[in-house]
């Protein structure tokens, strides 16, 4: 399955970021613990992507709703001054996994280049209600004065704790989102990505797995929303834009598609290079253009593909 | 009755203007091999379509194994014991031939919302597979990526993951296509190991692999059937003989 080569890759990656503050600390640039931060939860957002995405083949163009109808389950909640970490997180994954099965069923009756409308629709919708949701601070958005409560002795208002919360979200995230695409179900999906009527005929209502796949993958991208709404301590509609989920499916495409992990450097050289090119031009995207073309044309699984041994999906 | 797996009857399915099933009666008795011919655009693949669950019928009713399926969907009927193999080969390339049996087992062995454990060294699932693909006389190869068989190999497999479903009976659309006389004489073999075994509905182009396995021979033309009989009793009948045959009597498509 994976290559004892891309194992140590994982391995190594991980441990980095789990001593990333102490080096940062230790040579005074706290900065980077926030902004490591960010781009763990970005990370969690691309893999949640290439479930539905790289092994399902759902070429779901809204993702960023459920990034930001995490981000509003945290935010709403503690303006009416409930922070309770729990009852938020509650709502998090029923509110995703309710209208992840709400939009799924709508946009899983149509293929192609309608499933990609219909949830760029349907994404496109909560942005504007966002918007005109004027008690949440409408398209200005709304500061979030207290971060969720666990523990009393796990304060996320420390950024220490914070970062810790996401880095264990997101190695849980990562282990688990391996397991499924390798289990009973994840076959299913690969093989439903690969030939449908085929599926169908050796007797899977393939309709059922897809939908919960769909589910399964807005919920993670809920959770990732909600850690980005405590890490900001700010909600914006902005986050559910269309172009937030092309940003989301960029990474993926240049981590690598259908691999899991390879989202993971996506999101994570994606946020490097804009970081990075940003400080010298404002148009940093005109160089990242003829980066994502060459990647797209040469690397057919993204960044993560350059490593020898390749996943296999089912069809290709 | 009860010898009678597949009942049709009085089927119909047009297109627009264009019949492409008419009034069609048709059966498969248990155990025997039960062909359909007929020349391109009578209506074969619609009517396999529609046994399968792939189109559903305008009018009319289809019987399988006591149970009318005709509105059923392709899961449903394949859990009833009704398993197709597919004219265009259609495995899982970049699945081995051991997962795409796996796959066709796991479909059958209760709901797949299992997350954890790694399906592909399932011993649930592996064994059964390994014993299949023994039986097809694919042991040696079930490790190769399906996309990397020879064609006859993945015709053997498509009817391997058929066979993975646990059914009773094969709808089997033509299973010797694009084969040479070498894969078609093994293919031949193999069926005829498993006639009696398993009812067979036959789509088949090829007519030695139809007059050679077949018990029983329908014509389709246009949608209806002209003749049903023995396979001698078809080549003697001249109404199909004027329709289909034609001057060559048999005609053998590659």
């Amino acid at each position: 399955m994976l290559s004892r080569l891309k194992l140590w890759v994982l391995i190594i990656s991980f441990l980095i970021l789990a001593f990333l503050p102490i080096v940062a600390e230790a040579i005074g640039e706290e900065f980077y613990i926030s902004l490591v931060a960010r781009m763990m939860i970005f990370a969690i957002a691309a893999m949640s992507l290439d479930l539905i995405l790289g092994y399902g083949g759902m070429i779901s163009f809204g993702h960023a709703m459920f990034f930001g109808l995490g981000c509003y389950s945290v935010g709403i909640l503690a303006f009416y001054e409930i922070t309770n970490g729990w009852v938020q997180l509650a709502v998090c994954v029923f509110g995703t996994a309710l209208i992840g099965l709400f939009v799924g069923y709508i946009s899983l009756r149509t293929s192609g280049i309608y499933f990609i409308m219909v949830t760029f629709a349907l994404a496109q919708m909560f942005y504007f209600l966002g918007i005109s949701l004027e008690t949440y601070g409408g398209d200005d958005g709304l500061p979030i004065d207290t971060r969720s409560e666990f523990f009393s002795f796990f304060d996320l208002s420390e950024e220490l704790n914070m970062y810790y919360l996401i880095l264990g979200t997101l190695t849980a995230c990562t282990i688990l989102g391996w397991k499924c695409v390798n289990s009973r179900f994840g076959m299913v999906l690969r093989g439903s990505r690969a030939n449908l009527p085929r599926m169908e005929a050796i007797g899977f209502p393939t309709l059922k797995y897809r939908l919960s796949a769909f589910i399964i993958s807005g919920v993670m991208c809920g959770l990732a929303g909600f850690l980005l709404g405590n890490l900001t301590e700010f909600l914006t509609p902005e986050y559910m834009h269309w172009f937030r989920s092309g940003e989301i499916m960029v990474m993926v495409i240049v981590g690598g598609m259908g691999t899991l992990f390879g989202p993971l450097y996506g999101a994570f050289a994606y946020l490097i290079f804009e970081e990075v090119m940003a400080s010298f031009t404002e148009y940093w995207q005109f160089y990242f253009g003829p980066i994502l073309i060459v990647l797209v044309l040469f690397a057919k699984q993204g960044l993560w593909g350059l490593l020898p041994g390749k996943e296999r999906l089912g069809d290709e | 009755m009860s010898d009678v797996i597949l009942q049709v009857r009085d089927l119909n399915k047009s297109f627009g203007g264009v019949v492409a099933t008419d009034h069609l009666d048709f059966d498969v008795q248990f155990g025997e091999i039960h062909a359909v011919i007929g020349p391109n655009g009578a209506g074969k693949t619609t009517f396999v379509a529609q046994l399968a669950g792939m189109l559903s019928p305008d009018s009319g009713e289809i019987i399988f194994a006591g149970t009318e399926i005709g509105s059923m969907s392709a899961p449903e009927r394949s859990h009833l014991g009704l398993a197709r193999s597919f004219q265009i080969t259609s495995v899982f390339p970049a699945f081995s031939a051991l997962e795409n049996v796996i796959l066709a087992i796991q479909a059958h062995a209760g709901h797949s919302f299992r997350f954890w454990k790694p399906a592909s060294t399932d011993v649930d699932l592996v064994k059964p597979a390994r014993e299949i693909l023994e039986q097809v006389g694919l042991g040696q190869r079930s490790l190769s990526l399906a996309g990397n068989l020879a064609h006859g190999e993945q015709r053997q497999l498509e009817i391997a993951m058929a066979l993975a479903t646990e059914p009773k009976m094969l709808l089997l659309d033509e299973p010797t296509a694009g084969m040479g006389a070498e894969e078609s004489e093994n293919m031949r073999q193999f069926l005829r190991r498993l006639k009696g075994e398993y009812s067979m509905l036959l789509i088949e182009h090829d007519m030695d692999t139809v007059f050679s396995l077949a018990d029983r021979v329908t014509v389709l033309v246009y949608g209806r059937a002209i003749a049903t009989g023995s396979p001698d009793e078809i080549r003697n009948n001249s109404e199909v003989r004027a329709a289909y045959l034609g001057e060559d009597e048999v005609q053998t498509d590659a």
